[in-house]
């Protein structure tokens, strides 16, 4: 017998099809499908929420394989349901590194057993992530990636990441970089100003992702190939994106929620669950960016989810490692902050930027609910205030700077291929 | 003397003008022990201080130990070398041991920035910052400012140099810090990359030509060239470093002849101090060292210690 769910009277926001509408929704068999009345084995009263298409996010730090006491395949999983999402990409700085067809299969396998959530992996741009020589591509792209990256780590030298761009151009692989050189960055920690300054703590310049940005934007030109820069930090970067951009480069940024929500200012208490690469910056940053998302200069949002266990974080602020959890919160953080209280974009574009925006990026048959998709679907109560509480978290790691956080919006329920695998309580 | 009721001293920054002025003048008053032929009181009898260095020093350690010990309190020291920090250890867990070791007051000397006010947050001990990173220095801050005061009998409106590596320097921070506090107009001089023009937002004056302080300062403090933290590219040299910025005997000609010269030492001769200039008349250098011991006892025994100030 067919299982077939209907989603009854939700506001179905599709913006792969440009549909915003009071209406029903179907699925029959995993698939999203015509109306068929009457025929339902199953229905979610969706009255005052949105239906839209599962989330994804394409920056995340699963740990696994080799890092599995900060996070796990199915815990990273469950705390993405928890958040909306219902597709997430991983970056390949695992241990050892993915950057072989025996890691990414180990990853899909794993996956394939423990996972609630899709995962697409990335594959690294160099052996090791060393930025040294060339990982194999063509096999990487045999064994299931999705794009490329080093991420936390950037290729130093221009030229081996002009070839880099230019050898996965032969795949139509897109290259995702984290931005960030390092002889201008040195041992920074945060963002360089006055906080530095006051706090004695290694500044990390604007001008060190910056540089590298622009870097960027001149191989996508030489090359004619994609390049997309990963959690843009820094309102110069934005600038410089804007402008290619406006020439037609193929250049794109992402941004992620604590760039902001929150400013360099929040060191002051040297506390670690603060500390994330790039660093947080200035308020004038965070209007550039704001202002970039809603012109559509950044097109992606996502989490850059880096989970570390509390022994490794609660150490000296420069012995720390970067990075905190994202999966369960981004959402609520970028829709309270940019369509509740700043009204830089409406409630669709925010959807886009989550779906129909990634999904174009890397050629993933998800974030749309066109008939025939994936029943990838994502319930969400925007006038819903509540309070982020880390120990309810469902990530193995709490390294998060929002805990007592209130937004307004969330997610309430996820639906993968149909099946219901998250249900707010 | 009521102004005080913190348990940990990690920086000035975080101090209010009052609180600056309540250890000023309570080391005021532990300043004439040391110039007694019983150089002690029981103040802190009984009490066990540890002296945890994580980063070398030797000059701040004999300082605290001495001040201890003219509070009668119990001193260990313990050096990084020796401790279980080699051997994998948090510093949590390594500050937690010597709590449960009860230690009643830690000085901690480390390189990380906020290492004090991370201990500080995680232990009932009192925590007294040696020194963490470039971050603050709060009791050369405190010497510096009680020599000061005890010279010109005020801080507020005193014209106040800082010169050198300020970039890279905690003694500078934890002056900035308590000096503007207490009303002092700071000028702080150097390289462009080592005084950074943002330095300003702290309140401050950056200037890079020494010639345009001399005549109006009523202090010259003098930081040392620290060559072991300092990349290449910071300044070409010692050599013009000295002729852009040495207090050389002409340029120290040029002082008024009420203005001190300073230096946390240790100094280098004939880098940032011309040697006869550092043995001056104006130079209070040892008088900083002397002083050094009074701010200390003044902080332990605020931290740590009752109330009143013992006979």
């Amino acid at each position: 017998m067919k299982k077939i769910t209907r989603i009854t009277n939700g506001r179905v926001i599709d913006p792969a099809n440009n549909r915003d509408e009071i209406n029903d929704l179907w699925i029959t068999d995993g698939v999203i499908t015509s109306p068929l009345p009457g025929k339902e084995t199953s229905t979610i009263d969706a009255s005052g929420l949105i239906v839209a298409p599962g989330l994804i996010d394409i920056h995340v730090h699963l740990r696994e394989p080799g890092q599995s006491h900060k996070e796990t395949i199915s815990s990273a999983t469950r705390a993405a349901a928890a958040g909306g999402f219902t597709s997430l990409v991983a970056m390949p700085n695992t241990t050892p590194t993915a950057d072989s067809a025996a890691t990414i299969t180990l990853i899909k396998e794993k996956a394939a057993r423990e996972a609630c959530v899709n995962i697409f992996c990335t594959g690294a741009l160099t052996k090791g992530i060393k930025g040294e020589e060339l990982a194999p591509y063509g096999s990487l792209i045999n064994a299931g990636v999705v794009a490329l990256t080093d991420d936390g780590h950037c290729i130093q030298n221009h030229e081996l990441m002009r070839r880099a761009v230019e050898y996965a151009r032969m795949f139509d692989l897109p290259v995702m970089d984290h931005c960030q050189d390092y002889a201008v960055v040195g041992d920074g920690i945060m963002h360089e100003g006055e906080w530095s300054l006051r706090l004695g703590i290694p500044g990390w310049p604007r001008a060190g992702e910056e540089l590298i940005v622009a870097r960027n934007i001149m191989l996508a030109e030489l090359c004619d190939s994609p390049i997309h820069c990963q959690h843009i930090s820094s309102g110069g970067s934005v600038r410089l994106l804007r402008e290619a951009r406006s020439r037609g480069v193929k250049i794109s940024g992402e941004v992620c929620p604590h760039h902001i929500a929150l400013t360099d200012a929040e060191l002051a208490a040297f506390d670690s669950n603060f500390k994330m690469n790039p660093p947080l910056r200035a308020q004038e940053d965070i209007e550039a960016i704001i202002e970039g998302i809603a012109d559509g200069t950044l097109t992606i949002l996502c989490s850059d989810h880096a989970p570390h266990a509390a022994y490794e974080k609660e150490v000296e602020i420069d012995h720390a490692p970067f990075g905190i959890t994202g999966l369960e919160t981004e959402f609520s953080i970028f829709h309270d902050i940019l369509v509740h209280k700043r009204k830089a974009i409406d409630l669709p574009r925010l959807i886009a930027l989550y779906t129909s925006e990634p999904a174009s990026l890397l050629k993933l048959n998800r974030g749309t609910l066109s008939l025939g998709a994936p029943a990838d679907v994502t319930l969400i109560n925007a006038s819903m205030d509540w309070t982020f509480d880390k120990s309810a978290s469902a990530s193995l790691s709490k390294n998060t700077p929002f805990h007592g956080h209130t937004w307004r919006g969330r997610a309430v329920r996820t639906l993968v291929a149909g099946d219901t695998i998250w249900c707010l309580p | 003397m009521s102004t005080w009721n913190k348990k940990d001293l990690v920086g000035l920054d975080a101090l209010t003008a009052e609180e600056i002025t309540h250890l000023l003048d309570t080391a005021m008053a532990f300043k004439g022990v040391g110039e007694r032929n019983l150089k002690k009181v029981p103040a802190l009898r009984g009490k066990t201080l540890v002296n945890f260095f994580v980063e070398p020093s030797t000059r701040t350690r004999t300082s605290f130990e001495i001040a201890a010990m003219r509070l009668s309190a119990d001193v260990v020291n313990i050096t990084a070398t020796a401790s279980s920090l080699q051997k994998g250890e948090t510093l949590k867990d390594t500050a937690l041991n010597l709590q449960a070791l009860r230690a009643d007051i830690i000085v901690l000397r480390h390189s990380s920035p906020g290492s004090s006010n991370f201990l500080s947050e995680r232990l009932n001990s009192s925590i007294i910052n040696a020194g963490d990173g470039a971050h603050e220095h709060p009791t050369q801050g405190l010497l510096d400012i009680f020599t000061i005061r005890e010279k010109f009998g005020r801080i507020e409106g005193l014209n106040v140099a800082i010169i050198g590596d300020i970039l890279f320097s905690r003694v500078a921070r934890s002056n900035i810090f308590g000096l503007l506090k207490l009303g002092a107009n700071v000028t702080l001089v150097g390289p462009s990359t080592l005084v950074p023009k943002r330095f300003e937002k702290l309140g401050v004056k950056v200037r890079h030509h020494i010639d345009d302080i001399l005549e109006s300062a009523d202090v010259v403090n003098l930081l040392r060239i620290q060559h072991e933290r300092q990349r290449k590219e910071y300044f070409p040299g010692l050599g013009e470093y000295i002729s852009l910025f040495g207090l050389t005997k002409l340029r120290a000609a040029r002082l008024s002849p009420s203005c001190l010269i300073m230096h946390p030492g240790p100094i280098n001769r004939g880098v940032e101090i011309d040697s006869d200039v550092a043995d001056s008349s104006q130079s209070v250098i040892l008088d900083q060292v002397t002083n050094g011991i009074a701010v200390r006892m003044a902080v332990l025994y605020s931290c740590a210690g009752g109330a009143g100030i013992p006979a």
